[in-house]
């Protein structure tokens, strides 16, 4: 496989690699480092490509994998970041798209769920994965994964009713 | 869309029971005007919407076929490297085997002769430096008499 081929195998699922990033990483910066580390990965595996079914599921797992070793690194560091002081450079981009502070308010509480509930949020809600092909990128069982899901949306949801009632929405 | 299905789904939803379908249907009604119990939950599923457009648009730095320019050029340089100390260290060599040898042996014989007169000569003048030295022993003795032989 020549880099074309490659950077058209890919090109359907990077967003998706760099969105999964993000909502782990949370810094825009980061999860472009990260996505870039990742597709480099998979490209040196080129030619053992073919034996996988899916790449594109072959490369979420990966990019699960790399951040999650990323978060556990700064921990171990003891450089953990508070997310919420972070100056991301779309954010003046972000605050034009919003009509309200409530869609920023739900990416707080996402961001704020556990690392493997926030996983599957993103790849079921916004990324519209089917259950199998979680399972799979997550090397979890569906059943575990549904469980996950619904916790993690119920939060969401007793979130989404209190602020409302406090007329934030 | 009827109201009672919508409820349904939303159930269905949170308890993580909805198909991809579904739940489509569900972000669709989402979209537009909502029921009034149902507002608390719109920018939920705009919010869904609106992260689904973030796009990466960033070069890959695949970058292998400049690794392998630099990879022969690394090559190159050392293939010069060697080349160069190599004939420095030959024509160093033959300079070096010059010795200044003679062809016939009378002619060496005479010159090895006179080498080493040249040296003898040489170690003479140092012996005679030393007999200076005895001389200084000798008044010495006569000066600093030992009285106790």
């Amino acid at each position: 496989m020549n880099q074309n081929e490659f950077m058209q195998l890919v090109s359907p699922f990077k967003s998706k690699i760099f969105r999964v990033a993000k909502r782990l990483l949370v810094s825009t910066e980061e999860a472009e480092d990260a996505t870039q580390e990742v597709l480099v990965k998979l490209w040196t595996k080129n030619e053992v490509l073919s034996v996988y079914t899916s790449v594109e599921a072959l490369a979420m797992t990966m990019t699960k994998n790399y951040c999650l070793d990323q978060l556990k690194s700064k921990r171990a560091g003891n450089l953990r970041i508070v997310h919420t002081n972070f100056t991301d450079r779309e954010a003046p981009l972000q605050k034009q798209v919003e009509d309200t502070d409530t869609m920023s308010w739900v990416e707080k509480v996402i961001n704020q769920l556990p690392e493997q509930q926030r996983l599957i949020v993103q790849m079921r809600d916004i990324e519209q994965y089917e259950f199998e092909e979680i399972a799979k990128i997550l090397e979890m069982n569906e059943t575990a994964i549904r469980v996950a899901l619904s916790r993690a949306r119920k939060t969401i949801r007793e979130f989404m009713i209190k602020t409302h009632s406090y007329g934030i929405g | 869309m009827e109201l009672d299905r919508i409820e349904i789904l939303l159930e269905k939803y949170f308890d993580g029971a909805t198909s991809i379908a579904e739940e489509k249907e569900l972000q669709d009604y989402f979209s537009g005007d909502v029921a009034q119990h149902h507002e608390k939950y719109k920018p939920l599923f705009g919010y869904f919407v609106k992260e689904r457009e973030q796009q990466f648009e960033q070069n890959i730095p695949l970058q292998t076929k400049k690794r392998k320019v630099v990879a022969w050029l690394s090559v190159a340089a050392s293939v010069v490297v060697l080349v160069g100390v190599g004939t420095f260290a030959y024509f160093n060599q033959t300079q070096s085997q010059d010795l200044g040898t003679y062809d016939s042996p009378e002619e060496a014989f005479k010159e090895t002769q006179k080498a080493l007169a040249l040296l003898s000569d040489h170690v003479n003048t140092g012996v005679e430096s030393v007999q200076y030295i005895q001389e200084y022993e000798t008044a010495k003795d006569r000066v600093f008499v030992d009285h106790h032989n």
